[in-house]
């Protein structure tokens, strides 16, 4: 973050002169404080890659019983519209928590994200649930490809939530200990892309699999 | 940081937060009421397609998978505006762009890989092969 100290003074010529050379001084220099945000962007890119894969091979093997249960015998949607609610209300409560960022409350902040941190384990525990109930009615991942690929897809969900629970719990004792400081809110920042990538991943997973899989 | 000054994204968003030191903000346009239509839309983009789907409201299936898969889209779209503050602007048009090569990838890799594995499907059926397939096929 060195470059931030050169600021001032290209700012104050840019202002000045305004020309071509300073402009590009400018957008170059602006660069390092939002290098995060852009590189955090295109780490989610990548990830939607992954996400993109894994759907490719669920949309191929999706139907692929092997004389085991399908998708229309398994899926309890009741269960999976909850799901759905408790991750979109926690992406909710979290841009409360980036509204209340923004006016610096460093209370409601964490009492926001503890509020999205409990939506985010319900999510959990139901889909934790869902999982134990289907290996223990013998349709485990090893029972069918159509298995082997919905396990496969909705556990790497699963388990970019439980990351970013992990993420959560740690920026609210950082938040808590040393309060909104910059890298504080850039952090969190970060996290809220990232929640509100999961839970765009999420509709996917609702629509692709769930929905279209109890299809006749 | 003196340095929003210049920065066009600080136009007109000074109004919202008086500060000076909102240099790492400045990709957020974060409001309440963004939020709210967000939640909203994305509530009744949710509702629609379970709706159809548990009331069992087409007859065919493939209008009820057009269906919500288009809901779903659009659904996508409205997370991407309303949560993730997605616009053409924000990063300089560098969070866009990769969006697009993205989006142009996951087309690629979804539509290409359903497209050969449903023909891979089809054609290795045995006896399935006829007169007309067998001239197409090398």
């Amino acid at each position: 973050m060195s470059d931030l100290s050169l600021h001032p003074a290209a700012t104050g010529a840019a202002a000045a002169h305004g020309g071509s050379a300073n402009h590009f001084y400018l957008t170059h220099e602006h660069h390092p404080e939002n290098g995060t945000l852009l590189g955090f962007w295109l780490y989610l890119m990548s990830d939607c890659l992954i996400f993109a894969v894994l759907f490719a091979c669920y949309g191929v093997l999706g139907r692929s019983y092997a004389a085991g249960p399908s998708g229309a015998e398994l899926f309890e949607l009741p269960l999976v519209a909850v799901n759905t609610a408790m991750l979109l209300l926690s992406s909710i409560t979290y841009g409360f928590a980036m509204l209340e960022m923004q006016r610096r409350r460093k209370g409601a902040v964490l009492m926001w994200l503890f509020i999205t941190g409990l939506f985010g384990a319900a999510f959990l525990g139901i889909e934790l649930y869902e999982f134990a109930h289907l290996i223990h009615e013998g349709a485990g991942p090893q029972r069918s490809a159509f298995l082997s690929s919905f396990f496969t897809l909705v556990g790497t969900h699963g388990l970019h939530v439980t990351f970013g629970m992990v993420w959560l719990i740690t920026l609210m004792v950082q938040v808590s200990k040393y309060g909104l400081i910059p890298a504080n809110r850039r952090r969190l920042m970060c996290l809220s892309m990232f929640w509100h990538f999961l839970d765009v991943v999420w509709i996917g997973v609702f629509t692709f699999v769930y929905l279209m899989g109890v299809l006749p | 940081m003196s340095g929003h000054v210049n920065d066009p994204h600080a136009h007109g968003h000074d109004g919202h937060h008086g500060h000076d030191d909102e240099h790492g903000d400045s990709g957020m346009h974060a409001t309440f009421r963004g939020y709210m239509t967000g939640f909203i839309l994305s509530v009744i983009l949710t509702a629609i397609p379970f709706a159809l789907v548990m009331g069992k409201v087409f007859d065919k299936s493939s209008t009820t998978a057009m269906v919500i898969l288009a809901l779903g889209a659009v659904q996508i779209v409205v997370h991407m505006i309303y949560f993730l503050h997605m616009d053409a602007k924000s990063e300089g048009g560098w969070n866009m762009l990769a969006l697009i090569f993205t989006l142009v990838l996951v087309v690629i890799t979804l539509t290409g890989s359903l497209w050969v594995m449903y023909h891979l499907n089809h054609n290795m059926m045995p006896g399935m092969i006829t007169p007309g397939e067998a001239r197409i096929a090398p």
